[in-house]
């Protein structure tokens, strides 16, 4: 076995693990470690998801570094990383069939632009312009053109090839157990398996299990779980490429470029889902809900057939953004938890910042509103 | 724990074979050679061959070519099939329209 210190070990091979060890890499810094719980990298939220590289309807305090991501990373990611992680920046409509669906789709936008963002509500012959194969019933919907998708399983897997190929070591079923200070200072990661790892900055990027990692050292970050599941078609024929959402929410998705529709739906009930986290189980309820609302607004689909169904867990933050800080009270650890299902789009740009807090330098955009300490009574 | 450097270094470089352009999931035409070079890549599960080639992911969703995938899988790693990881199995059993899925009876409020 190769020697188990580094400059920087990562926990959590998701997404955010792997950019942040290829950004790394990519700077010099190749004496990192990545501990993946599971046996497969990417198992969790990052192949989970709906490949959204979204700016729309982010938070204020996210959306400056996902157009930093859309901006400057996302265009050049497939050649940066050598695989084809099928980005499409052809926008992203966001459906409405009321009135008070065409008013909220308002504000949404509205609220967009004052921080910069093109987001437009626009009328019912633009979207049949934009995409003709929506419903009648569609009377308007937000646009943001600048919006798009990818393959989340192939950016995952790409970002960990190319950090592999860079000399940067993984290791997989390494499920930890805790952390240990030394001296005041974070410093060891111990497995549930009892290997012992050192390392001088340690981050903690292992989705909701961040909490009971962080936790073994005192830092209790306010996260809850939640289950999302997707449905996905056989190949289709090629209809579009933009993002799809509703004002609504009861569907999102888009056609992938193998021709597949991949759409994440709900039923209603998840909040009373009680099933321990290592569980992946989907429910027959959920993928019928998700057709009649994909039928709604898609008639065409109506004869595509499933082929799959899939479900993962999302680390809700309790104020819907993540927490990407160091910590005060443990010199050496970085948190990058909480992404509340949408820290896909973003991977890109957390990954890098995440390389910077390493090396001492300036975050690309300022992200101080993200701290693990920004969290007050509200009563 | 599995360290995949020092796995990558046990199993050595990928080395091109007579049949590595036979085809072995003919649903998303994946072929034994772009199989064996995923897993020179890092991908030693399974569930990452699947996301990164597909492999497994039509139609018939690897109840043609699971066997066979971790049959190439096993011999690039140097290990027996036994220790290789099925892939998950998901609903719906066989491929199902949009329009049938719809029927289950809920949608109560709409």
């Amino acid at each position: 076995m190769s020697k188990m210190t580094a400059d920087v070990i990562i926990i959590g091979g998701g997404v955010n693990g792997c950019a942040t060890a290829y950004y790394l890499a990519k700077q010099g810094i190749t004496d990192v470690i990545v501990l993946e719980a599971n046996k497969s990298v990417g198992h969790g939220g990052s192949s989970r998801n709906g490949g959204g590289v979204r700016q729309s309807g982010r938070d204020m305090r996210e959306l400056p570094y996902a157009m930093y991501a859309v901006n400057n990373m996302w265009p050049t990611l497939s050649e940066e990383l050598g695989v084809d992680v099928e980005y499409y920046q052809r926008g992203n409509l966001r459906l409405g069939k009321t009135d008070a669906h065409i008013a909220k789709l308002e504000g949404m936008a509205s609220k967009s632009r004052e921080l910069g963002l093109n987001m437009n509500v626009v009328d019912a012959k633009t979207v049949k312009e934009i995409c003709p194969y929506l419903s009648d019933e569609v009377i308007g919907a937000s646009w943001c053109p600048t919006d798009g998708h990818a393959n989340p399983m192939l950016t995952t897997l790409a970002y960990y090839k190319r950090a592999l190929e860079m000399g940067v070591r993984f290791f997989t079923d390494a499920k930890v157990k805790k952390l240990e200070k030394v001296k005041g200072k974070l410093r060891k990661v111990i497995l549930e398996s009892g290997e012992v790892f050192e390392g001088e900055t340690i981050i903690v990027a292992a989705g909701y299990e961040s909490r009971y990692i962080a936790r073994t050292v005192g830092v209790d970050v306010p996260l809850f779980k939640y289950f999302e599941e997707a449905l996905v078609t056989e190949m289709q024929p090629h209809m579009f490429d933009i993002m799809l959402g509703t004002a609504d929410a009861d569907f999102y998705g888009h056609q992938a470029q193998h021709g597949s529709f991949v759409f994440g739906s709900d039923s209603g009930l998840e909040d009373g889902i009680d099933m321990d986290i290592d569980e992946l189980k989907t429910s027959s309820l959920t993928v019928s809900a998700g057709c009649r609302a994909i039928m709604g607004y898609i008639p065409l689909l109506a004869n595509a057939k499933i082929v799959r169904t899939w479900g993962g867990w999302i680390d809700m933050c309790h104020d819907g953004v993540p927490v990407i800080s160091k910590v005060d009270e443990v010199p050496g650890m970085i948190l990058a938890c909480g992404f509340t299902g949408h820290g896909f789009g973003t991977a890109p740009a957390v990954g890098l910042m995440l390389s910077q807090m390493v090396m001492g330098k300036e975050t690309v955009v300022d992200i101080s509103a993200l701290s693990y300490d920004r969290f007050k009574s509200v009563r | 724990m599995i360290d995949i450097q020092e796995k990558l270094k046990e199993i050595g470089p990928y080395v091109e074979a007579a049949d590595d352009d036979v085809l072995v999931c003919r649903c998303e035409e994946v072929t034994k050679g772009e199989i064996r070079q995923a897993v020179h890549a890092g991908m030693f599960t399974m569930e990452e061959i699947r996301r990164y080639l597909r492999s497994g992911m039509g139609l018939c969703q690897g109840q043609t070519c699971g066997k066979l995938v971790k049959g190439i899988v096993a011999r690039e790693l140097k290990v027996s099939p036994l220790e290789i990881e099925p892939a998950t199995s998901r609903a719906p059993m066989r491929p199902t329209e949009m329009r049938i899925m719809a029927q289950d009876g809920g949608g109560a409020n709409e």
